[in-house]
């Protein structure tokens, strides 16, 4: 089954990209924007049927590759 | 003196350091990342460069390659390691030494010489230097350093900080930090000080003629203190 992650910066890291991001829109017209935060997502297709254990085995490559915990969150999205 | 220095997918001062080493004494040898064991070695590099081109985040890659268990594994006995600019990214990616290093703060690439003031001598990288700045190399785009709060307070503890970015004189301000690091760090520890990141290059500072001699100065030193 496949299933996502989503890695984002945590809130009291500088995020100098999504900064950038923010500045464009808002040259650009889009005017209400409050702040960009820039992240990652994965789609990872598992040989697994169970969505508990699929959703674990994610939740552990997040924690051992996909994000680095010392700035970074990561959030398990199940798919199908 | 034996020295090893590790070349994964994507390094390109591997060669650089082996010149380096050889120069000042070291018997070096260079080692695949796909290997599985090292060589007896006085000291391993990890070398700069953009193993397995900074996909996910530099060094994520490099730091669970085959040769890495047998890195840490020397390091955690107390082999002297040391890493330099992707190897300082592989080193903190692998957890020998605490943080990240981030983006630089505006989003450049620095390619320029810079200073570093050495403040901690009690260890076998910078003991008996004679002098207390150091003109380096840098060239990086991910150089920020970064830590959390209680990490910061445990490397001040313990006196992990190695290098800061600083003036001529040595002075550290916010006007000589290149890349937005927390403290101007440019380098630091593992707790225990056989295990050294740093984003500044030694190696490329060893020819009077092309750059300058501080890498001589680091790297005799060096050897002298691991004699």
């Amino acid at each position: 089954m496949k299933v996502s992650a989503v890695i984002t910066l945590k809130k009291d890291v500088l995020d100098p990209q999504g900064k950038v991001i923010h500045e464009t829109l808002d040259s650009m017209g889009f005017n209400s924007v409050n702040e960009v935060r820039q992240g990652k997502y994965f789609e990872i297709d598992v040989k697994e049927n169970d969505p508990k254990k699929a959703k674990d085995l994610v939740e552990d490559m997040c924690k051992k590759l996909l994000a680095n915990l010392v700035i970074e969150n990561y959030k398990i999205i199940e798919t199908q | 003196m034996k020295s090893s220095v590790i070349t994964f997918p994507g390094s390109n001062c591997d060669r650089d350091m082996d010149v380096a080493l050889t120069k000042f004494g070291f018997k070096n040898k260079m080692i695949w990342h796909n290997d599985q064991e090292l060589p007896k070695s006085d000291l391993i590099v990890l070398p700069g460069g953009f193993s397995y081109g900074d996909y996910l985040r530099c060094g994520s890659m490099a730091s669970k390659s085959k040769i890495m268990h047998s890195v840490i594994n020397f390091a955690k006995s107390g082999g002297l390691v040391m890493g330099i600019c992707n190897g300082f990214q592989i080193l903190v990616e692998s957890k020998l030494v605490p943080g990240v290093l981030l983006r630089n703060k505006y989003l450049q690439f620095i390619c320029k010489n810079v200073h570093v003031k050495v403040d901690n001598k009690e260890n076998i990288f910078f003991k008996n230097l004679d002098k207390k700045v150091l003109e380096f190399h840098i060239a990086h785009n991910e150089g920020n350093y970064f830590c959390t709060n209680d990490q910061l307070k445990e490397i001040e503890d313990n006196n992990q900080i190695a290098i800061y970015y600083c003036d001529q004189n040595g002075n550290t301000n916010d006007q000589m930090n290149p890349n937005g690091s927390i403290k101007n760090i440019a380098g630091i520890f593992n707790k225990e000080k056989n295990v050294l990141g740093m984003m500044p290059h030694p190696e490329r500072m060893i020819d009077e003629s092309l750059s300058g001699e501080d890498g001589s100065i680091f790297f005799k030193n060096l050897l002298n203190n691991i004699k």
